[in-house]
């Protein structure tokens, strides 16, 4: 009898350590993405203000804002997403649909998305530099940064967009068939509306990443800060503009503090829409 | 069924004397299956099949599990294309026509050979859709036409009362019966000649169940129905012919072929014996 309860308390002592152990590791994870928040909030938010994000920036980013460098952001990502989007998408589609799982095309397909999905930016970037600045002479401009970011994406949005591909029930496809239905009617009316919000939580993630990206743009798309005027114009992205504000620039830490909270905001908001995404997607009866 | 059917000692069946429909007097074969063989990945799962589906009639293919009836059900509207690794081998004559032709237009097949799979498969769409999305593909387009086909069709599986006022709320907020009646509605609405079935009820509630079998049974004679079912009782109730498959040797064989009744009640093979009287399988 003693004997037992003491074996119990011992289980419990030994749950509760466990536990203890889980909690702490996840306070920790919490307190580095708060105190990171804090940080962000406490160095830039009285430097944050609407003619911050309105206005051009001048002394080299002390003063002025950010709006020629949120402008060039948008057009960097806008060439990235446009780009790599459909062929992604269409490499996903085909390797879904399309190929058998185990034919040799498509694991060479999947193998060269995995390797080019672990290939640092940086390798990214001199590649970039190479091919879309000096060897397709677009130089230093906003369409080089977004082609490269582009190649970057591809890995992302095509493994996203094949794996919610499969995860539309395969009784779909069946039943389609036997109604006669074409393989593209039934992409077209079924599979890809089923698919499309985990195809969005893929994309918004890709954005997300490439809104981050700093060594790829610092070898392809410059970091002029004037408003541009084409997309063969020099365009520096946000993350280079605090990246050049903290390293190059006295002074300019209140203003990349405040860039990193813009930065910051945009990543949350686009993560949460991504989870929103994939929780609707949950929830959804789509999936039985 | 009345008590006194259950419970008449005269009877060597659990579940009363046989009510299957009326017999089909002209038997006249619009599915023939000849000497057909089925691999999947190389690895025999039905070997060398010869069956004669009657037309108007009920056939029930009936056995244990894995024993390849959906399998063959699957190879009359070539589904087996779609399953990787499957191949097929012999004939199967649809209307005299051999549907594994090189030149077999499958959609065309499809529409004329109808399928109802064992658990409901509504598409994510609305009750509407789901009966024009098919007919559109068919080249139906025009929306009266579309309206009027669906409504024949929910009528014949008699849904049309239970989802008229709600025809575009979601076709998956439908119960599991009401489901499968829905599917049963978008085969129908397509116009088949022949319907196959693979255990449609046993996804579903005893009553949901009941009401699928006697809408099965009343498609008698207006189409030629092929079904799965592990339920004997059901197959005895509303086929006219059965056919019983047993697994020898890993793979699935047709083991006897007949009239419902004759089946059941003075099977040729002991096999069909030991398996419809519940000794074996």
């Amino acid at each position: 009898m003693h004997d037992a309860a003491r074996k119990r308390s011992l289980r419990k002592l030994r749950e509760n350590a466990a536990q203890c152990v889980i909690y702490s590791a996840v306070m920790l994870v919490s307190a580095v993405f708060i105190w990171l928040l804090i940080d962000l909030l406490r160095g830039g938010l009285s430097h944050l203000s609407w003619e911050f994000i309105t206005e051009l920036p001048r002394d080299a980013g002390r003063a002025g804002g950010i709006a020629s460098i949120l402008v060039s952001t948008l057009l960097i990502l806008l060439v990235a997403v446009l780009t790599a989007v459909p062929v992604a998408w269409m490499t996903a589609i085909l390797l879904a649909e399309f190929v058998a799982t185990g034919s040799w095309f498509g694991k060479a397909v999947r193998f060269s998305l995995y390797v080019l999905a672990g290939v640092p930016s940086i390798v990214f970037g001199l590649f970039g530099n190479a091919f879309f600045c000096v060897y397709l002479g677009l130089g230093f401009s906003i369409l080089s940064g977004g082609l490269t970011l582009a190649c970057m994406l591809l890995p992302i949005l095509a493994s996203t967009a094949e794996a919610g591909l499969r995860a539309v029930p395969h009784i779909y496809r069946l039943t389609a068939s036997a109604l006669g239905l074409s393989r593209a009617a039934a992409l077209l009316h079924l599979i890809l509306p089923a698919a499309a919000p985990v195809m969005a939580a893929g994309l918004l993630l890709g954005i997300g990443r490439a809104l981050a990206e700093t060594a790829v743009l610092l070898f392809t798309s410059g970091y002029a800060e004037r408003m541009p005027d084409s997309l063969l114009d020099s365009g520096r992205a946000l993350a280079l503009h605090i990246f050049d504000l903290s390293m190059n620039v006295p002074g300019g830490d209140e203003p990349a503090y405040a860039s990193a909270l813009v930065l910051v905001s945009l990543l949350l908001c686009i993560n949460i829409l991504a989870m929103k995404f994939a929780y609707g997607l949950q929830r959804s009866k789509l999936m039985p | 069924m009345t008590i006194e059917q259950l419970t008449d000692p005269c009877d060597s069946f659990t579940l009363g004397p046989l009510e299957a429909g009326p017999a089909c007097c002209d038997p006249q074969p619009v599915i023939e299956v000849k000497n057909l063989s089925l691999r999947y990945h190389g690895k025999l799962a039905l070997k060398q099949v010869s069956l004669d589906i009657y037309k108007g009639c009920i056939t029930a293919l009936i056995g244990p599990s894995g024993c390849g009836k959906t399998s063959l059900l699957s190879a009359v509207n070539r589904l087996t294309d779609l399953i990787p690794g499957c191949s097929v081998n012999g004939r199967i004559l649809v209307q005299g026509r051999n549907i594994y032709d090189p030149d077999e237009n499958v959609q065309a097949l499809r529409r004329q050979v109808g399928m109802v799979f064992q658990k409901p498969t509504p598409f994510p769409l609305s009750i509407r859709r789901n009966l024009s999305l098919p007919l559109h593909e068919h080249g139906v387009t025009r929306k009266a036409e579309v309206a009027d086909i669906s409504e024949q069709a929910l009528r014949d599986v008699g849904l049309w009362d239970e989802v008229c006022d709600r025809m575009d709320s979601a076709a998956l907020n439908l119960s599991g019966g009401q489901q499968q009646r829905l599917c049963i509605a978008r085969a129908l609405a397509l116009q088949p000649q022949i319907l196959l079935m693979d255990e449609p009820c046993s996804a579903l509630d005893p009553i949901a169940s009941g009401i699928v079998e006697d809408l099965i049974g009343r498609l008698r004679g207006r189409y030629t129905v092929v079904i799965v079912t592990h339920n004997l009782a059901q197959a005895r109730r509303i086929a006219n012919y059965a056919a019983f498959f047993w697994v020898s040797e890993h793979a699935g064989q047709l083991i006897e072929f007949g009239r419902c009744q004759k089946i059941f009640e003075s099977p040729r093979h002991e096999l069909t014996a030991a398996y419809v009287n519940g000794v074996r399988g």
